[in-house]
């Protein structure tokens, strides 16, 4: 009991963590119809400037821990989401009107870029978090203790998401946002910008993404240049499983793989830990490509 | 064939010859450590090659080539340390594995379309990757991997220095680029086009579109878990890391960067992206940032690689001087 | 024995239903038009008999043999050819090559044939060659056999797409708006052309806007509504149906 409860607290807080990916690739998936390969770089990316900016600017040490680390992740997901919209510009922007899979190899390239960059820069080595940022506390929950930093990160994640929620659902840019996933040449129409909503969500998704990569370099301690394209990999399952394009899919499919990945790693076998989400992911795209919230979509010969 | 008849030199087959009359004879001027990049850039190339049938001429997406390539590798690797097979013979077996293995996995995700296919085979890929980690069937070596394989012998003289394993890549590289050149040249290689082109077309046009999809696979597989044998007969020990998902890349990199469905193009591709950073060693830790910024830039003003695949061309006139008579 | 025969097909896409209970015979050697306004579910007839479609119910019977539930190429190469209204050419490739993707279900080669070239491989791809020669011929387009698909004319794409079509050796020929975006005189080359092959023994089914071709060409019409079937019979008889006249200039009003 004590071992399942603590697999799956682990479950949702590393699941929270692939549902903040998995709502990038799902927001430029629903308006571009393209798969941002470069988009599990961006987390790397985040989990990097927040290393650089833990240390050097100490924010922790004079405003204390929480509006430290708040102050920071504000700070990463500002400088991520400036990289996301830089990213559209020059790799798939260019490319708007060229066939689906140059922009798909186009995302491929900024991904080896933005990898090989973080490697050049900060080396090919683990690099590790400071471990006093957070206070080491456990909270007792129902007898059973829960380490702090998981129950940060899901309330932290869950704020996001329910912000993000009602940012698209409720406001004139999230309208704009649904309708050009809908149909874009409808929304042109209808006045919207459609660039301008390619440029929202590209400052949105990175930025999530961004601070996915912090709370990562937080949980675990330690952080490494190839880390965004598993994590990638595995919130793209996430937004596939939940349907990709799906908001609200995103953020139920990434929980629940976080869970599925920490149960069969308790319970069958943590060496094959990694090919739990990848089979996943195939069988998923076997019988039901749409996803468990996804809508049946034909297409027109 | 008929150009043989024609008395006039085939430009192309010109600039081969020469080629591979001046590769032929490197080795003669270059010591052993450049002889050994030259043999990385053949297995590299041929690997390219196969992954060309795939990725270019039939526009399906396919970042797991590494898996079919470990595939060959092991197989050989298995059966020569475990029953002492010599390792050339078992050629033929490694592409039966290999391809036997693409057409399994391939067969439930082939109507995939293009990026979703593209995401399963990096799946598939990892998946094997982690099988060989994990000691699959106690067969595989887990991290370590097999070791202990040994030397190819071609002819009862074995294959053993860098200079010898470059005569015996090459010829294979050479082999391939024929075989796959006639293979373009036929009713299977405009197939796989039609298919790139439009896929509702082709089946409109009586193709069995998903018979090809699978097929291109299960060649392609096949000619990289041969290449796979040859590695592991030079290298004598082989593990899962030389079959990450960065190999896979490599070689989807060499296509697209080097001209995608191109032979001469993917050929270029590879010594630019396998040699380049060899002899510009001070960039050798850049190489990939440098081809990932080239891989967007291609795709923004010049899609079809640095070589673009030519038209094929017919010889009409000999043709239509029969033409009479239906 | 009629050689394509349709018996009470229907289809339909979420709420709508696009093809409704619809049934019509095509006798060998005739010339059927198949018409009526926009979005009556022409198109989709065409899509469930070469198989991109499945229908919901009824049957599709080609030559007394169940096609409906069959791959596309299958019915290809049972004698079924179609053309697409959108124009589907494989741009990057040569004229000549597109006409030869017609040629593939009369061939054989397989991989290993086209690896080696064998000789037999050889024989067979000389004789395609020649065979396509004369489909271009046929439809007027072997000067252009070197040139890519994407850059003939508007008209020559149709006309290329009907070679690549004929390259099948179809019994029935299914075409969907093949005078789409000619001009007056490529259509009465096209006319000439659709005489033209039926003389040659193929059975022509077609899509057309162009009523003064369908009344010129056609032995028999059928026309849909709303998915349904509304009329049938001789470009006379059509002419003076009431519906017909009724569900035309219905339409017309409200463009």
């Amino acid at each position: 009991m004590e071992q399942f409860f603590q697999q799956l607290t682990n479950g949702l807080a590393v699941g929270a963590i692939y549902a903040l990916i998995a709502l990038g690739y799902t927001m430029v998936y629903g308006v571009l119809k393209l798969i941002n390969f470069a988009h599990g770089d961006l987390f790397t990316i985040g989990a990097y400037l927040g290393l650089t900016l833990l240390t050097s600017l100490a924010l922790t040490e004079h405003i204390g821990p929480v509006w430290g680390v708040s102050v920071l992740a504000v700070m990463v997901m500002g400088l991520v989401a400036l990289i996301g919209a830089l990213l559209d510009r020059l790799a798939y922007r260019p490319l708007r009107e060229s066939p689906r899979l140059s922009a798909v190899v186009s995302a491929l390239g900024a991904s080896i870029f933005f990898q090989n960059t973080v490697m050049l820069i900060y080396g090919a080595r683990f690099q590790v978090y400071p471990q006093n940022i957070l206070p080491k506390t456990a909270i007792n929950i129902f007898g059973l203790y829960v380490p702090l930093i998981r129950i940060l990160i899901l309330l932290a994640s869950i704020v996001m998401m329910g912000a993000l929620y009602f940012f698209i659902q409720k406001t004139k840019v999230g309208t704009a946002i649904r309708a050009a996933a809908i149909d874009q040449g409808a929304a042109r129409l209808m006045g919207i910008d459609v660039n301008r909503v390619i440029l929202m969500v590209f400052l949105l998704g990175p930025a999530m993404g961004g601070v996915a990569g912090l709370m990562v370099g937080l949980y675990y301690g330690q952080i490494n240049f190839t880390m965004g394209w598993v994590y990638g990999l595995k919130a793209f399952t996430a937004a596939i499983l939940g349907g990709i394009g799906n908001i609200p899919g995103a953020m139920v499919g990434g929980i629940l793989l976080g869970v599925i990945e920490a149960m069969g790693a308790a319970y069958l076998s943590i060496a094959w830990k990694d090919a739990i989400a990848f089979c996943v992911l195939i069988l998923i795209l076997i019988f039901r490509p749409t996803g468990l919230l996804g809508e049946r979509v034909a297409e027109k010969v | 064939m008929q150009k043989k008849y024609n008395g006039k030199i085939n430009p192309r087959n010109a600039v081969y010859t020469a080629v591979a009359v001046v590769l032929a004879m490197l080795p003669a001027f270059l010591n052993p450590y450049w002889v050994d990049v030259l043999n990385s850039i053949g297995i590299y190339a041929i690997l390219a090659l196969s992954l060309n049938i795939i990725v270019g001429h039939a526009g399906l997406f396919n970042l797991g080539h590494a898996a079919f390539y470990a595939i060959g590798a092991y197989t050989a690797a298995i059966i020569n340390t475990r029953f002492g097979v010599p390792v050339l013979w078992l050629l033929p077996l490694c592409a039966l594995t290999a391809g036997l293995f693409a057409l399994i996995v391939a067969r439930p995700i082939i109507h995939l379309r293009g990026d979703y296919l593209c995401i399963v085979t990096i799946g598939v890929g990892e998946i094997v990757r982690i099988a060989l980690i994990n000691n699959v069937f106690g067969m595989t070596g887990g991290a370590n991997g097999i070791f202990g394989i040994d030397r190819p012998s071609v002819f009862g003289y074995t294959v053993r220095s860098p200079y010898q394993f470059f005569y015996l890549i090459w010829a294979f590289a050479g082999l391939t680029i024929f075989l796959f050149h006639l293979l373009e040249y036929s009713r299977f290689g405009r197939a796989l086009n039609y298919l790139r082109e439009d896929e509702v077309a082709a089946e409109g046009s009586g193709i069995n579109t998903a018979h090809y999809k699978l097929a291109c696979f299960v060649v392609g597989a096949a000619w990289a878990g041969m290449v796979g044998n040859i590695y592991a007969a030079k290298m004598t020990i082989i593990s899962p890391e030389s079959y990450s998902f960065w190999e896979s890349v490599l070689m989807f990199t060499i296509v697209i960067l080097g001209g995608s469905g191109s032979i001469p193009g993917v050929l270029l591709g590879a010594f630019l992206i396998i040699g380049l950073p060899e002899i510009f060693r001070e960039f050798a830790n850049a190489r990939m940032l440098i081809f990932g910024a080239a891989m967007v830039v291609m795709m923004i003003f010049r899609t079809q690689g640095i070589l673009p695949s030519r038209p094929r061309s017919y010889k009409l006139s000999k043709l239509r001087a029969g033409e009479g008579s239906p | 024995m009629s050689l394509l025969s349709i018996k009470r097909l229907t289809k339909s896409f979420g709420g709508l239903t696009a093809v409704n209970n619809v049934s019509f015979d095509v006798e060998p050697g005739q010339i059927v038009g198949l018409i009526g306004p926009n979005g009556a579910g022409k198109t989709t007839v065409f899509n469930l008999i070469t198989g991109i479609y499945r229908p919901d119910q009824g049957e599709i019977l080609f030559d007394q043999q169940a096609v409906s539930r069959l791959p596309t190429h299958r019915t290809i190469s049972l004698g079924i050819a179609r053309t697409f209204q959108t124009i589907r050419l494989f741009q990057n490739l040569s004229v000549l090559e597109n006409v030869l993707s017609g040629r593939h279900c009369l061939m054989k080669s397989g991989v290993f044939s086209s690896l080696l070239h064998t000789p037999r491989q050889r024989r067979e791809e000389r004789a395609a060659l020649v065979k396509v020669l004369q489909y271009l011929e046929f439809v007027g387009l072997s000067d252009q056999a070197e040139q890519l698909a994407k850059n003939l004319s508007y008209g020559n794409q149709r006309l290329l797409e009907i070679a690549r079509a004929l390259a099948t050796e179809p019994r029935l020929l299914i075409l969907d708006e093949p005078a789409g975006g000619m001009n007056e005189q490529e259509t009465s080359s096209l006319v000439a052309l659709i005489t033209r092959m039926r003389e040659n023994g193929i059975t022509i089914l077609l899509i057309e806007h162009d009523m003064s071709l369908v009344m010129r060409v056609c032995e028999n019409i059928v026309v849909l509504e709303y998915g349904s079937k509304i009329a049938e019979g001789s470009p006379e008889e059509i002419k003076q149906n009431r519906r017909v006249i009724e569900a035309y200039l219905g339409t017309e009003d409200e463009e």
